[in-house]
């Protein structure tokens, strides 16, 4: 099977007296590779064509080393910091400079070892043995016999005593670290999806202020019609971290319909635009019912509105309902209402919150 | 080789030698190491494909530490400075991530190029282990003894899209928030437990203050240890198993065949580490990716048209924006449709791909070890198999960025949707079935050249008028003229050029003009080509001098 130990390897005393050559394909042998084909590239030494091979090789690491060089210079000396448009962009050359300077090194030096191996190393082909054989009946007879009296010695096949109380403490080892890491992580999800921070709150009675932004109250004159505004519940003070306008659940859009354009009220939302028969106003939450993006593409003459992540569209003149794409539920609409403002302005509130859960559809949500 | 002399000694003189003498004293690494440096690699254009997805893997470890040096990993909340570098964002407020991933863009040098060559490298590590996978496949190296080391690399690519898609969450921009809220919606979509996986992952309901440091320790380390560590046993396993290799002369299922590790094999591999390190750097200079800073922080109520993910992410994407608006309701409790495309569609391919091993084996009853690789055309319905599996992949991904492709060429998106929807059920069987017809016709010309031989171009005219073209015969023909040599699973030489027909017996050297060697070198040349043609060259010569029909 293998060459080792067959008594054809050669001693040290021979080996000492063979060239490095003759012992480096002796010791090749004991590994079982055969060289079966070694020759130089130039056996005759000193051609031209061989000074040509060098001097290429030689070349390319020189090219490596300059480039490297000149990575140097151009980190140190090239200006690289952001101006705005308008004034001197010498900026914007000083990472393709890097980048151009840092491959020619690396492309080079790898250029370079790759010619010396196919120019001046010898030409070689090796045959290796594989050394595939299973292993033998006698290994696997003893391996068997070792691990089966192993087992004996542990008593455990009679020790039914030991063998499910270890069991147990197995048990107990597996599970414990789940429960103190994954535990530690768990939150319980309870309500919080079913809410946004449009539900009712006793500061403001007359339902809670409808915002841009920068929390400026949105009023009537603001759209144009056809116009639509992403808006926020006006609420200023930090809830688990997050207020009106940063809280991820609670983008709505507010769309102003253009002039002749009608809404198909879905059953129970009749009266939730503004004004309440015959809406000009209405409002849906901005977050896509399919995977959560922020459905912001709206077409004003078809009142078409388009989630850009996976394309689902909504009807808006139908109450949001889906009508293309992966969406399976209509985007959830907002009662509002209009309220007076100390200004004598008039300034658009929820009247409540969404009736359904915002967002992609969960197990739990009917 | 003159050196002789030298070695009659047991004492080292050499610094070399006295620091082998030192090692081996204390590791006794002589023949362990002799055993390794003689190790043989066999060449194959095609083996190189798993070569650059490790060293891309270890360009990612060196440039990604780098960034940790400045990288923030936190969701606070912060200003860019009033007096801040890039100016358009001065002023707006910001989580820490964000902001550290503008300041190595802007504030550190040479620190864009550092994040742009990771990047790159994520893209290419993944393409370069899905190539690897295609080149496994199609070649059958998947087969036994070699399934584990199959198991361990698709574990790998799995892996590999997880730590990409958490890297490319990080800077906390527009882009990536947007990629976090659709990975909530599919944990949301999970039946049962999909909230509380949810809620889980990111410490309460989207998106959280935590969901950025979990993902960054999972980048830096929980992942990265697990995919060195199964790189490491993927490379153990290729050492232990020996390298596949395409039959051909001295190359059996018991032999390995190529050139030894030292000193060919790695300079060669050496070199084209940093031959792919020089590309990945190239891009990172002068190829812009994910600039985030025209993204902006990341915000809920906003998106921006035309986002797209990384590309490994695309098939998914496309999955999803593909699979139709089907909702099951039973009982107030709902399955979301997003649950099929984004969970069970992956769990459905990478289990049938980690499945297709065991299953060819029992299709084909073939339990033997195999070391050797097949051609694609020699086993057609494999190859039918995956260009079907490759096409559903490829409408996938495609439809992953169909807006982008309805916008360029002014298709109506809807109709993209459509168009991958039908393509996606008609255009894998219909793969597999002009695959299946391309690797018989291919099977049917190997032979067709090994009995009639090579064309020539050569048309003669009989004395009876007719015109025939003269083959040449690629090896011993019988009375008949037709070749007797058999398939060998290798490639058969389909143009004359391939027999050597257009290459002179000697080159003529030199670029500009020929390279004369002086005279007693060009004797000794010609001494030594004479001497080394002679003996085989005048019986190959006879076979392939005659010209048959």
């Amino acid at each position: 099977m293998t060459v080792h130990g067959t008594g054809d390897e050669p001693s040290a005393e021979e080996l000492r007296a063979m060239t490095h050559e003759e012992a480096m394909i002796a010791g090749s042998e004991a590994d079982g590779v055969h060289i079966v084909h070694r020759r130089d590239r130039f056996p005759i030494r000193g051609t031209k064509a061989e000074k040509r091979a060098e001097r290429g090789v030689a070349l390319a690491f020189l090219i490596s080393a300059l480039s490297g060089l000149g990575f140097i210079v151009a980190f140190i000396a090239l200006p690289f910091h952001w101006h705005l448009p308008g004034t001197p962009q010498t900026f914007r050359f000083y990472t393709p400079a890097l980048g151009g300077l840092l491959a020619l090194m690396l492309v080079f030096l790898g250029v370079g070892l790759v010619l010396w191996a196919k120019w001046l190393m010898p030409e070689e082909e090796a045959i290796q043995d594989r050394h595939d054989d299973p292993s033998t009946e006698e290994d696997k007879l003893m391996t068997e016999a070792t691990l089966v009296v192993g087992l004996q010695d542990t008593g455990l096949p009679r020790r039914s005593l030991i063998l499910r109380t270890l069991g147990l403490a197995g048990g107990a080892m597996a599970t414990v670290p789940l429960v103190a890491l994954v535990g530690g992580m768990i939150k319980k999800p309870g309500s919080q999806l079913f809410h946004t921070l449009f539900r009712p709150n006793s500061k403001f009675p007359n339902g809670i202020p409808i915002v841009y932004s920068d929390f400026r109250r949105v009023s009537p004159d603001d759209l144009e019609p056809g116009g639509i505004a992403t808006v926020f519940p006006g609420i200023r003070e930090e809830v688990n971290g997050v207020n009106g306008v940063t809280d991820a659940s609670s983008p709505t859009l507010l769309i102003r319909l253009r002039p002749g354009q009608k809404v198909k009220p879905r059953k129970g939302q009749g009266g939730f635009g503004w004004p309440h028969t015959n809406p000009e106003y209405i409002a849906f939450s901005k977050i896509c019912t399919h995977a959560g993006c922020p459905a912001s593409l709206y077409e004003q003459q078809t009142g078409r509105l388009l989630c850009p992540c996976h394309q689902s569209q909504f009807q808006v003149l139908e109450d949001a309902k889906p009508v293309f794409g992966p969406a399976t539920r209509s985007l959830p609409k907002l009662p509002i209402d209009i309220e007076l403002g100390e200004d004598g302005r008039q300034y658009f509130v929820a009247t409540s919150d969404f009736k359904e859960a915002i967002g992609p559809a969960f197990w739990e949500r009917p | 080789m003159t050196s002789t002399q030298a070695r009659r000694s047991d004492e080292p003189r050499t610094a070399q030698g006295k620091a082998g003498k030192f090692l081996d004293e204390r590791l006794n690494m002589a023949g362990p190491i002799r055993k390794q440096l003689n190790k043989v690699f066999p060449d194959h254009w095609s083996f190189m494909m798993g070569e650059i997805a490790l060293y891309s893997f270890i360009i990612l470890l060196l440039t990604g530490t780098y960034l940790t040096f400045f990288f923030d990993p936190s969701m606070a909340e912060t200003v860019y400075p009033k007096n801040g570098t890039y100016v358009p964002m001065r002023g707006v407020t910001m989580s820490q991530a964000y902001k550290t991933t503008l300041d190595i863009s802007f504030d550190v040098r040479g620190g864009l190029i550092i994040r742009q060559i990771h990047h790159w490298a994520a893209l290419i590590f993944l393409a370069a282990m899905l190539i690897h996978m295609c080149r496994v496949f199609f070649t059958g190296a998947f087969r036994k003894p070699r399934e584990l080391n199959w198991l361990i690399g698709l574990s790998l690519i799995a892996l590999g899209i997880i730590e990409g898609f958490a890297g490319y969450s990080l800077p906390d921009d527009l882009l990536s928030g947007t990629g976090l809220r659709i990975a909530d919606a599919i944990m949301l979509s999970i039946p049962v437990i999909g909230t509380w996986v949810s809620f889980l992952i990111f410490g309460g309901p989207f998106p959280g203050d935590v969901i950025i440091g979990r993902f960054y320790i999972a980048h830096v380390l929980l992942i990265p240890a697990i995919l060195a560590a199964l790189i490491g046993a993927h490379l153990a396993l290729v050492v232990r198993q020996k390298h596949t290799q395409f039959p051909g002369r001295g190359r059996t299922e018991d032999t390995v065949s190529g050139e030894r590790v030292y000193p060919l094999y790695a300079a060669k591999a050496g070199g084209f580490f940093f031959i792919v390190f020089g590309v990945t750097a190239a891009l990172g200079g002068l190829a812009q990716i994910n600039p985030v800073w025209l993204f902006g922080p990341y915000t809920p109520s906003q998106v921006s048209s035309g986002s797209q993910p990384d590309w490994y992410m695309m098939f998914l994407d496309g999955s999803t924006r593909l699979f139709p608006s089907w909702e099951i309701r039973l009982f107030h409790y709902t399955l979301p449709p997003l649950f099929w495309p984004t969970v069970v569609l992956p769990g459905i391919l990478f289990t049938l791909a980690g499945a297709y091993p065991f299953i060819e084996a029992k299709m084909t009853k073939d339990k033997a070890k195999h070391h050797l690789l097949q051609r694609p055309r020699d086993v057609p319905v494999r190859t039918s198999l995956g260009v079907m599996a490759l096409m559903f992949y490829l409408v996938l991904f495609l439809s992953g960025g169909n807006d982008i492709i309805a916008k360029a060429f002014d298709i109506s998106l809807n109709a993209m949707t459509w168009g991958g929807r039908i393509a996606l059920l008609v255009l894998p069987p219909l793969g597999y079935l002009v695959a299946y017809r391309i690797c018989l016709g291919l099977q049917r010309h190997d032979r067709e050249v090994l009995e009639h031989g090579v064309e020539t171009g050569i048309i003669r005219v009989l004395p009876t008028g007719e015109f025939i073209e003269v083959h040449q015969p690629i090896g011993p023909t019988d009375e008949h003229g037709h070749g007797l040599l058999t398939y060998a699973g290798t490639p058969v030489p389909k143009r004359m050029n391939q027999l050597g027909a257009a290459s002179p017996l000697k080159h003529i050297r030199g670029f500009f003009y020929p390279v004369k060697e002086k005279p007693e070198i060009q004797a000794a040349l010609d001494e030594l080509e004479s001497a080394e043609r002679s003996p085989e060259a005048t019986s190959a010569d006879e076979s392939t001098r005659q010209l048959t029909d």
